[in-house]
């Protein structure tokens, strides 16, 4: 090809003949993210979902900075065992003095933290079998698919418990705990789209061309298949908030951590029922329901932009 | 626990020709000879095979991974027995021989296996009681609760999901999932925890826990009628939380089936929106969420074990947290194989009724 050496600056518009590859490619990256963010902006439950997503993330990460972190510490708790919301505690406080709003700060860097570990890894072991399940055939992807549907219709939270129980109490087991229980759907996602993918002409070209399995499924079959993982990925790190917080009340949590759901089953154990301070229980349940929420929104909207058939749901 | 989209895009929105309840087994029996319909047996007969073969499998891999995990990761039963008291060496690998600890580890599986398919799941630590009677005198309290938001859930959310998704954009729909989707992204647990805040501490209209008050009369109605108070909160809970996924579900099947062909033939045929809907579209967009129905059933075994938690509903979902706390390894391992089976079991069960309520699935 004759085009010029790729001088880095950005094509003028009037320029379209002398373009090079590169800036060809940026240019079809930069219009195809644009189409995405006018497809995505049509959808208004999204947006919200997006945006309050963003506060919640930039609350999280600033909370050593708005925060005093003593304040986690509990022999240095200035307030009153389980004190109604007042103007030195916004939000009242603990069955040990520590300020309601505090904890709820400091626990979102926790429960978002593990939801999005858990994810990853959860996603990677999601894509990985998709891929290889929709790549090869034979007795291989028969054997895959059959773990991947064992898993689907075991109970995840017993299965989350059972292995929870035997790693014992920690923030690993938490996040091991969830990514190995939650990946078969997104594989099996995956797998549905690779056999389209695979389908298609152009990888028959690749692999008349000599491509190797590793080349097909890196270059060809993962960035095809990157916008569904992206969609599954957000409705999973909603999940993954919940299921922290579940198995966190549950007392599988880090005990020394403080999350929504370590802060919801302290609450339980400590009588805050029965106390009646609805303020103790309130505040990080509600937090948890917001966060899922919003990531359920963004997912519900991405996948509505990604897959035409959902369009107008 | 989220909706798996794939399952969602297999639905027979996709199968060409929505019109397979009128290709249903009344016509099969009229055009083809007998031979045919003893086809068509044949391959139902193997496709039941099929699916108890695929059942066994997972149910063996339950039972494998039950022993692997609770064996092979779990650490030393031992340990975890003489926690609490001082022992001697001695004491010690006379306890390992007594649980047969002191065997080879394949060894030790067979007679795991032996134990399982004999109904022997062991002892519980803390109980000092056969696994399975404690399993067995825990299970009418669970299916109790389970069957009641079950069937309040599935009924109210195929209801709401059919009306929304039929009114598709309209403020009713807008609502509906507006609601759903708050419901499925509240946490079981803290759910629980508000309802017993606002209708038992505060309001006083219920018992806090449990399943039946120390002194009611020994008689049955005054039983029941105490049980059913103390059913109220937790039934509630449970249904306001798994109700969310059949209603998003319903709603999506029927915006599968809405633009069908045969509902314009039906509407041209001047029949009454509300029939529309109830005589064609329902039946049709039924049977995948049937499906998915059964495929949750693993959320619901989870919302059980979270409401019973929070209520102490002496059901199987109490008896896997208490073990939790211990942690009481062999009542765990029961709870755990329990829990699985009765899925799986659920689900092979659905997948065969399924295949014979569809025609379209059978002569495919």
């Amino acid at each position: 090809m004759t085009t010029p050496p790729d001088t880095g600056t950005p094509t003028p518009a009037g320029a379209e003949a002398l373009r090079s590859v590169r800036s060809v490619v940026r240019q079809r990256r930069k219009a195809a993210l644009l189409r995405f963010w006018a497809g995505y902006r049509r959808q208004p439950a999204g947006v919200a979902g997006l945006i309050g997503m963003a506060v919640i993330v930039a609350l999280a990460l600033a909370a050593p900075v708005i925060t005093n972190s003593a304040g986690l510490d509990v022999t240095q708790a200035t307030g009153d065992r389980l004190q109604p919301p007042s103007a030195a505690f916004p939000l009242g406080t603990d069955e040990t003095g520590r300020s309601v709003l505090l904890l709820t700060l400091w626990g979102a860097r926790i429960s978002l933290l593990v939801g999005v570990t858990a994810t990853l890894l959860a996603m990677g072991i999601g894509t990985l079998v998709g891929i290889a399940a929709g790549h090869f055939g034979g007795w291989f992807t028969g054997l895959l698919m059959r773990v991947t549907d064992w898993f689907i219709v075991l109970p995840r939270l017993v299965l989350a418990i059972a292995l929870a129980a035997v790693l014992g109490p920690s923030l690993t087991t938490i996040v091991v705990a969830i990514g190995v229980t939650s990946w078969p759907g997104t594989a099996r996602l995956i797998r549905a789209q690779t056999l389209a993918v695979e389908a298609r002409p152009y990888l028959e070209r690749a692999r008349a061309l000599g491509a190797g399995h590793w080349h097909q499924m890196t270059r060809h079959v993962l960035p095809n298949v990157m916008p569904l993982v992206l969609a599954s990925t957000t409705l999973e790190v909603a999940s993954a908030v919940l299921a922290e917080a579940t198995l966190s009340f549950l007392g599988l949590g880090d005990p020394a951590r403080v999350s929504w759901g370590s802060m919801l089953s302290r609450a339980n154990s400590s009588g805050a029922i029965t106390f009646g301070a609805w303020w103790y229980l309130l505040t990080p349940g509600l937090a948890i329901l917001v966060v899922v929420l919003c990531f359920t929104l963004c997912g519900r909207a991405l996948e509505a932009v990604f897959n035409p058939r959902l369009r107008g749901r | 626990m989220s909706m798996d989209p794939s399952l969602v895009a297999e639905s027979p929105g996709a199968v060409p020709g929505g019109s397979g309840r009128t290709a249903g087994p009344g016509r099969g029996s009229t055009g083809g000879a007998g031979g045919s319909r003893s086809a068509a047996g044949r391959g139902f007969a193997k496709y039941v095979l099929a699916k108890l073969g695929g059942a066994a499998v997972s149910l063996l891999m339950v039972v494998f991974s039950a022993f692997f995990l609770f064996r092979v990761l779990g650490g030393d039963p031992v340990d975890a027995l003489t926690r609490d008291v001082p022992t001697t060496p001695a004491e010690r690998a006379a306890l390992r021989e007594r649980l047969g600890l002191d065997q080879p580890l394949s060894l030790q599986f067979v007679h795991y296996l032996q134990g399982v398919l004999t109904g022997d799941l062991g002892q519980s630590y803390q109980y000092q009681q056969p696994v399975t009677s404690l399993i067995g005198a825990r299970l009418g309290a669970t299916v109790l609760l389970t069957g009641t938001a079950l069937v309040l859930a599935v009924s109210l959310g195929l209801w709401i999901g059919t009306r929304a998704g039929w009114r598709q954009g309209s403020t009713f729909d807008k609502v509906q999932v507006g609601v759903s989707l708050t419901l499925w992204s509240a946490p079981t647990f803290w759910f629980g925890m508000i309802v017993i805040m606002v209708f038992a501490r505060y309001l006083g209209l219920f018992p806090i826990n449990g399943m039946v008050s120390p002194y009611t009369p020994d008689a049955f109605w005054p039983q029941a009628l105490d049980t059913l108070h103390h059913l109220v909160l937790p039934a509630l809970t449970m249904t306001a939380v798994i109700y969310a996924q059949y209603v998003l579900v319903m709603r999506s099947s029927i915006l599968d089936e809405k633009d069908a062909d045969y509902l314009v033939t039906a509407r041209a045929k001047g029949l009454r929106d509300d029939d529309v809907r109830r005589r064609h579209a329902v039946p049709n967009a039924l049977l995948p969420t049937v499906t998915l129905v059964f495929l949750q059933l693993g959320g619901v075994v989870g919302g059980a074990i979270l409401t019973e938690t929070v209520f102490s509903w002496p059901g199987l979902g109490l008896l896997a947290y208490q073990a939790l706390r211990i942690p009481d390894l062999p009542l765990l391992q029961g709870t755990f194989l329990f829990f699985s089976t009765a899925v799986i079991l659920a689900n092979t069960a659905a997948d065969v009724v399924y295949r014979f309520l569809d025609p379209r699935v059978r002569h495919s």
